[in-house]
């Protein structure tokens, strides 16, 4: 009865969004007020129904009712109800029915929020948004719906992917959707502003925040699955330029891209079809990652399920919105305003390189992932392309990238003459100096790459707080002064210097954790000891035991460092006998000087037992980056100018002797 | 910045075409069957070699290991995604006691060394084949890729992607029968 009510639920929203698309199309082109209102209210109305469609799922799974086909393919009744409730989201049908959630809760968002829009324009927003939702309603209902029943009914389900058990899970794919599904409100405004034929900075502003939105979602959700995959899959990697993760990173840093343009937009009015470009882009990024998932048409770890006639589906999905996107930005771009003029090096012109570069980056990753695609196609090879691939190409071109981030915000509008420019770089450019010789002198010249790049970190999280100390005058006026100047700063600023401080961060994570990697392998007895960069690691003892769901062995390991208190850890191993599998669970002690981590591998036949340990020297920093970057786009949000109306924002900010606010 | 009105045009129309391409080779890519066999080096004597050890305390792997016995030879790297999805039904093949040879591609041994150690050893004898001299010559283009070589030294089955266990049980198993047996 539940699974009929949750089907019932699905089709009437898709009514719902059918009228909400001809009534915010159709009303905002007649000019009729009573049909855009009801795109409002159909916006929300979809977002409800799908909600309670959605908790009828979660409901489905907390009660084990196997008569449902996805519950009883991927739930069992002795799973803690944290994971049944999990579960729901951990398999193709569920999963699909969170995109259509978010994409809802993101129309309907614009619907309750954006009342200060004009309403024919908010009316096309979402129009276009409810035509996305229609595409992926009818594709749940007609493909994939997660309310169809099995019969015979099982007395058991067949449990739930063991890796996929882990509280990562819970928040990992939600964050991803939330940032993925998010940019298609940049779609939706960018699709709109063609439409009206607006070449003004109106569309930029309202999509803003919600680009913002889901930039912070994404990061989060990429940071936290970097995280869950260092920890769970036990071999201490944090990234494997995977097809699936490579399909979050490309929307990611094209809508960081589209951030940076959206900037220019609306502070000087340049790059204005370039940026309605970069919106239609980072969505159909988005779908194509979508697409990549479901069909299963790269070999991943991460296909979970994968269905040709599904992936078909979402393709046209995907030629529709992407073709149809494009096909109007070719009809319409030529028509818009083409934006101010300005000169190569100031702000804007250090924001066109930043897109250039990362559109460029995102080139690479693309074709890194889709090259194998094209091969199987070309010459009928089935390869895959791996970490030398990004080594060569992506790394090369992130280093001018994470030199330009220092230097852009240290210019000014319009036109730099780059005169002190130096002067303002001075104490980075120290720092940064200072880190290349200590490292490169202390490793005795042997890790001259690893110093650079640890160089380059502290470069980027020194000039970025280099910019507060310029938009405060610290040194040019009095110490008050400046404390005055920093309160008065717009939160964009702090959100702009937490935002390039954090991949500061993760570059030095990153430069640690790869470039002075230790590890080791050893056979240990119970009580037998290893030494490791300088301390000893000893086994001193393995436990069996049980939990609900799985059966595990957990070793103690004693870490000792000359006759100090020694560490522990407690790597595992489990097994999930639903599913006859195991999984790891490493030990890892962390420190901002960097982890130790420590996995439990087999039992040999004398009893002994695998033990690999490896020391990764600043990894921390690699998530503690990501949460930073994530935070300065939380602060951002706060700013008054994402908010305001157009007609009442000044037209221009009023400059303060000479220093442009962010 | 104003443009002349051609760039803008083509600026304009460039995206939607470049898409059109992209989204035929989509198409194409979900009708093709992921597994199709080529056929290129089939038949022709495999190359001679002589490659360093991988595991430590190993001897590496060259013709001589497999001169005169019918060879499968995995083609492998710790750094290769499908090598992972592969992996579990070569640990499988493996327990039943059939021999694998791997070859560790473009990868640094000590990285090749601990990825066996963390998902298992399938393979009886590993070589370090990081210079990529030797996949040049069997003509691999990615990993993972298998190879079976029959008595004479000559490739026989070249299949590209990973080894699914119908693959082993329809065609691989029989082919390795049938060479066994002597023709």
């Amino acid at each position: 009865m539940i699974a009929e009510v949750g089907r019932f639920c699905l089709i009437l929203a898709l009514i719902i969004t059918s009228v909400q698309v001809v009534a915010g199309l159709w009303g905002a082109r007649r000019q009729n007020a009573q049909l855009m209102t009801i795109t409002t209210s159909a916006a929300v109305a979809q977002f409800i129904f799908i909600a309670l469609a959605f908790a009828l799922l979660v409901w489905l799974f907390v009660v084990s009712d196997f008569s449902v086909m996805v519950v009883a393919a991927n739930s069992a009744t002795i799973k803690p109800m944290f994971y049944k409730i999990t579960s729901t989201w951990g398999n193709h049908e569920g999963s699909m029915l969170l995109w259509v959630l978010i994409l809802a809760f993101f129309g309907a968002a614009i619907g309750m929020f954006g009342r200060n829009m004009p309403a024919p324009f908010k009316a096309r927003v979402l129009g276009v948004q409810g035509l996305i939702s229609l595409g992926f309603l009818a594709f749940i209902i007609f493909t994939s719906s997660p309310f169809a029943r099995l019969f015979p009914v099982p007395v058991e389900g067949a449990g739930f992917n063991p890796l996929l058990q882990d509280p990562g899970l819970a928040a990992h794919p939600p964050l991803l959707y939330l940032g993925y599904v998010g940019f298609s409100t940049a779609f939706s405004f960018a699709i709109a502003a063609l439409i009206e034929g607006r070449s003004d900075t109106v569309w930029v502003r309202y999509a803003r925040p919600w680009i913002i939105i889901a930039w912070i979602c994404l990061t989060i959700g990429i940071t936290l699955g970097s995280l869950w995959a260092y920890y769970e899959l036990g071999w201490g990697g944090w990234w494997f330029w995977d097809p699936v993760e490579n399909a979050s990173l490309m929307p990611w840093l094209l809508g960081t891209a589209l951030v940076h343009s959206a900037l220019v937009v609306e502070r000087r009015f340049a790059l204005v079809r370039w940026t309605i470009l970069l919106g239609i882009l980072t969505f159909s990024m988005s779908l194509l990652g979508t697409f990549v998932v479901r069909s299963g048409i790269l070999t991943s770890v991460h296909a979970f399920a994968v269905d040709p006639a599904r992936g078909a589906f979402i393709l046209v999905l995907l030629v529709l919105a992407t073709g149809g996107g494009l096909a109007l930005y070719a009809i319409r771009s030529p028509v818009l305003g083409a934006g101010r003029v300005f000169s190569l090096v100031s702000r804007e012109g250090s924001l066109v390189l930043n897109n250039i570069l990362l559109v460029t980056v995102t080139g690479t990753v693309f074709l890194g992932t889709f090259y194998p695609l094209l091969i199987d196609l070309l010459t009928e090879d089935k390869i895959s392309v791996g970490a030398p691939f990004y080594a060569m190409t992506f790394v090369p071109m992130a280093a001018p990238l994470l030199l330009v981030m220092v230097i852009g915000p240290m210019l000014s509008w319009r036109r730099d003459s780059g005169q002190g420019l130096l002067g303002r770089l001075a104490p980075a450019l120290f720092v940064g100096f200072t880190v290349l010789v200590l490292v490169a002198a202390g490793t005795h010249g042997a890790k001259v790459i690893a110093a650079l790049w640890l160089a380059m970190a502290a470069w980027i999280v020194v000039g970025s707080l280099m910019i507060l100390v310029r938009r405060t005058r610290v040194g040019q006026v009095s110490l008050p002064e400046s404390l005055t100047l920093l309160k008065a700063l717009p939160p964009a600023t702090f959100g702009l210097v937490l935002a390039h401080a954090g991949i500061g961060m993760l570059v030095a994570g990153l430069a640690g954790g790869a470039l002075f990697k230790q590890e080791g392998v050893a056979m240990l007895g119970a009580g037998q000891s290893v030494p490791f960069i300088g301390r000893t690691l000893t086994l001193t003892g393995v436990q069996p035991g049980r939990e609900a769901n799985y059966e595990f062995v957990r070793g103690r390991i004693e870490i000792r460092r000359g006759a100090g208190k020694p560490g522990l850890l407690f790597p595992e191993r489990r097994f999930y006998p639903e599913r006859q599998s195991d999984t790891t669970e490493a030990g890892v002690r962390v420190t901002p000087l960097g982890n130790l981590y420590v996995a439990l591998g087999d039992q040999a036949e004398d009893g002994r037992w695998t033990i690999r340990y490896y020391s990764h020297p600043l990894a921390v920093w690699i998530w503690l980056g990501g949460g930073v970057m994530a935070l300065g786009g939380g602060v951002a949000l706060f700013d008054r100018r994402n908010w305001l109306t157009p007609e009442r924002q000044p037209a221009r900010e009023v400059q303060t002797s000479g220093s442009a606010p962010a | 910045m104003t443009l002349p009105k051609p760039v803008v045009l083509l600026a304009a129309i460039a995206p939607v075409a470049v898409f059109i391409v992209l989204a035929i080779a989509l198409a194409f890519g979900l009708s093709n069957d992921p597994a199709a066999l080529p056929s290129v080096l089939v038949g022709k004597p495999a190359p001679t070699f002589a490659l360093g050890p991988v595991r430590e305390n190993d001897t590496g792997f060259s013709t001589a290991d497999i001169t005169g016995k019918v060879a499968v030879i995995n083609i492998f790297g710790s750094w290769c995604s499908a090598c992972r999805l592969e992996h579990p039904t070569l640990m499988d093949l493996a327990a039943r006691g059939v021999k694998i040879h791997g070859i560790d591609w473009k990868d640094d041994p000590a990285d090749g060394a601990a990825w066996l150690a963390r998902f298992g050893d399938p393979y009886a004898r590993v070589g370090d084949d990081q210079t990529g001299r030797l996949a040049l010559d069997l003509g691999v283009s990615g990993a993972p890729e298998t190879f079976i070589i029959d008595k004479t030294g000559r490739i026989r089955y070249k299949l590209v992607g990973p080894i699914t266990p119908e693959r082993w049980r329809d065609e691989m198993a029989p082919l390795i029968a049938q060479l066994e047996a002597g023709q």
